[in-house]
């Protein structure tokens, strides 16, 4: 993974200072609210509804176990002994004293993390696919790329004030695991017919308010340009975008208003000057940093483990857990393996000081001492061998590691919500943990097969609501708390944007829709059809009968009329 | 006419005027035209005076001459950009301005970086390049490695310690051999 020289660490030393001159003055009462506040949303601080909230970067989700085991003690020593990790590879610890934030940067610094540009009105903590770099599908591994990206992004003055947030994701092959389509930016990794590196370029993706999916701006960009292109769309943006109104400030309202076409005309005509120019990523500067993503040492080893495959065979709660949380890998005899943060009664994500301890001394005991976190809110240890799958998964159950649902049903993704979030309209957490209860047998989530389920307390989208297969919404319907159930959505390859059903339900009925929606889908689906392929064949109005028990009346006529 | 003219004297004219990480006598008289004022009819103040686009591009000769009528002689002329104007207008101008300063509404609103770097990188303009408006001292550094050398700004000589915020950069900055600092390799 990358090793930060002199220069990165300067910058992040300096930052430090700087925050702590800037948070100094604020408490000496020398800076207004109003002018601390971007400054500390721009260093990862919010104040949220019980108490102020760091978000700490963890740029395209690499984490070594030395740094996780900070993070550990960090919330150990600043906050309540846990952390939330999110969606976009952040950490975020939700009891901290603003006084004391300078004394976490600086503990960060040492082991070459921050939180610079985690919020605010800037370019976010870059992101890649969990599996860069071991996924046997990929292209090329986007690492290095979105590292040479996030160096440039990291305090660009030319854009430390846009419009709005502006987010940006790498994805190493058509899969997509990185879901570049419902960010402001995407790279897609491809290689042309010579075999160079390049991307395909989606921009105006988001989800939020108003959900829509990134468009292509440009089949093909050379990858030496990545910094020059991306230069003239910031540019593009931070003088055409709108700044009148908040909830039209994102990118994607400039790419709807203009056409993807004329945007990308603006965005060309921009770059033709810059093309070429001191910012092309010359061959010796992109194998600097590519040394630094080179495959660590392997050994050589055969395709199958005897005993492994004697496990899986022998241990059926094994058995389920290779199935769903061990991934393919494209060395032979190794595999990338997710520690789940999810169990049942527990806030998805959240990770107590203990468990990421234990979780650094997994990836030291199995791996390369490398971990990345996922969108979907887990840990990944990239490279462990097939032969240490089954001790792995013996030591990672005795810290609740090991829940076998990866992929499944009741590995929720969920925002804090109303619980922690000062903009939520309803309570995530309570309504995730009905559904887990209601879903606890692994047999038949495994039935269930692969399916996603996001939950948002509030429009803002943090939970991801539009592109789960199942989305939840929590609105507020005359001061309760109601949830909105949207299906059809998918942030990997082929995205999609999830379509509202119908009239939302009360807490207490969501998790009697969803086993409707489920049971649905069990019924009608072709074997081994997954549910966005099933809703696309049987049409959402099906769902839409099914989910509030309306159809049964619709159903027995149709079977009467195909029997008669 | 004169009626609808109108001067900003009060906070823009007191604030400090930091020029080249110095702080400099601030003399300059800034115009603004009241909204419906034609731009042609703008009755010009005496001595320094920064003018709207719009003014310039109306009166670029009445403009050139007052200068030359002064013998050069104090009289200095710029003009400033709102963060709507298209500094590429410029292109040809550059010679006959001092100054060319770009007015910032607010702090959170950062078209007049991308305005800069166009006005040092896409034009080559060399001569006084000057943030007027919502200028903090947290924001020097980052406005400084965009281009400007000359603030606007309200506050005591500690301001001038924000330059020195960060001693290296990732990004190259635009006009080289100036107010540049170390870039990262």
């Amino acid at each position: 993974m990358y090793a930060y020289n002199d220069i990165d660490r300067r910058i992040v030393a300096e930052r430090v200072t700087q925050f702590r001159d800037q948070t100094r003055r604020y408490l000496a009462g020398e800076l207004t609210e109003d002018q601390f506040r971007p400054l500390r949303l721009q260093n990862g601080l919010y104040y949220e509804k019980h108490n102020p909230l760091l978000r700490i970067a963890i740029p395209y989700g690499q984490l070594s176990s030395k740094q996780l085991r900070t993070l550990a003690r960090i919330t150990r020593i600043y906050d309540r002994g846990y952390g939330h990790f999110t969606t976009r590879h952040n950490l975020q610890l939700n009891w901290v004293r603003v006084d004391r934030v300078p004394e976490i940067l600086a503990e960060l610094a040492e082991v070459d993390m921050h939180s610079i540009q985690s919020c605010g009105n800037c370019i976010r903590v870059v992101t890649a696919d969990p599996l860069a770099g071991v996924s046997p599908s990929e292209i090329a591994d986007p690492r290095p790329w979105a590292e040479l990206f996030r160096q440039w992004a990291t305090l660009h003055p030319e854009f430390a004030t846009l419009p709005r947030k502006f987010k940006v994701a790498f994805s190493g092959g058509p899969d997509d695991a990185a879901s570049t389509r419902i960010h402001d930016l995407g790279f897609e990794m491809l290689k042309d017919t010579a075999g160079n590196p390049g991307f395909r370029v989606w921009a105006g993706g988001g989800l939020g308010r108003t959900p829509i999916l990134g468009r292509m701006v440009r089949d093909f960009l050379p990858a030496a340009e990545l910094l020059n292109y991306s230069e003239a769309l910031l540019r593009v943006y931070n003088l055409q975008g709108r700044r009148d109104n908040l909830y039209k400030s994102r990118l994607k309202v400039l790419v709807q208003s203009l056409g993807a076409e004329e945007f990308s005309r603006r965005v060309e005509a921009e770059w033709t000057h810059l093309r070429g120019g001191p910012l092309t990523l010359t061959p010796e500067r992109i194998a600097a940093v590519m040394a630094h993503f080179a495959a660590p040492a392997y050994e050589n080893l055969p395709h199958c483990d005897a005993r492994f495959e004697l496990a899986r065979r022998s241990d059926k709660g094994f058995a389920a857990w290779v199935a769903s949380n061990v991934h393919a890998h494209r060395v032979p005899g190794y595999a990338a393996v997710t520690l789940s943060l999810k169990r049942p009664g527990k806030a998805p994500g959240d990770a107590s000081a203990q468990t990421m301890e234990a979780a650094a001394d997994l990836a030291e005991r199995f791996g390369f001492g490398e971990l990345r976190t996922s969108q979907t809110q887990n840990l990944i240890l990239p490279d462990v061998k097939k032969s240490d799958l089954y001790n792995l998964w013996q030591e990672a159950k005795k810290f609740g590691l090991a829940t076998a649902t990866v992929g499944l049903l009741a590995d929720v993704v969920a925002c804090p919500g109303g619980d922690y979030c000062s903009l939520a309209y309803a309570r995530t957490l309570p309504v995730v943990a009905e559904i887990q209860a209601r879903f606890s047998s692994q047999t038949e989530l495994a039935d269930i097969g692969p399916l996603r389920l996001n939950i948002s307390g509030c429009v803002n989208a943090c939970g991801h609501h539009h592109v789960g297969d199942i989305g939840i919404l929590g609105i507020n319907k005359a001061g309760e708390e109601h949830y909105q159930i949207i299906l059809g959505g998918r942030s990997t390859a082929p995205a999609a944007i999830g379509k509202v059903i119908g009239p939302s339900v009360s807490a207490a009925e969501v998790p009697e829709v969803v086993a409707r929606i489920v049971a649905h889908y069990r019924a009608c689906r072709y074997p081994k059809e997954n549910f966005s392929d099933t809703l696309r064949r049987i049409g959402i109005s099906s769902f839409m009968s099914a989910a509030y028990a309306i159809e049964e009346q619709t159903f027995d006529n149709e079977r009467e009329v195909a029997n008669g | 006419m004169k009626s609808k003219l109108l001067i900003m004297k009060e906070r823009l004219q007191m604030a400090k005027l930091i020029k080249r990480r110095a702080v400099v006598a601030n003399d300059w008289n800034i115009l603004t035209l009241a909204e419906g004022t034609p731009p042609a009819a703008a009755r010009l103040p005496y001595g320094d005076v920064l003018v709207p686009l719009a003014v310039w591009q109306a009166r670029k000769w009445d403009l050139i001459q007052r200068q030359w009528n002064d013998g050069g002689q104090g009289n200095r002329l710029g003009i400033w950009l709102a963060p709507t104007d298209d500094p590429l207008t410029l292109a040809g101008d550059l010679e006959d301005l001092d100054v060319i300063a770009v007015h910032f509404p607010a702090v959170g609103d950062g078209r007049g970086y991308s305005i800069a770097r166009m006005l040092r990188s896409r034009l080559g303009y060399r001569g006084e390049l000057r943030a007027i408006g919502a200028v903090e001292r947290d924001y020097l550094h980052f406005l400084e490695r965009v281009g400007f050398d000359a603030f606007e700004i309200e506050g005591d000589e500690s301001v001038l310690d924000s330059f020195d915020t960060f001693s290296v950069a990732y990004q190259p900055t635009t006009i080289p051999g100036s107010w540049q600092h170390e870039v990262a390799a």
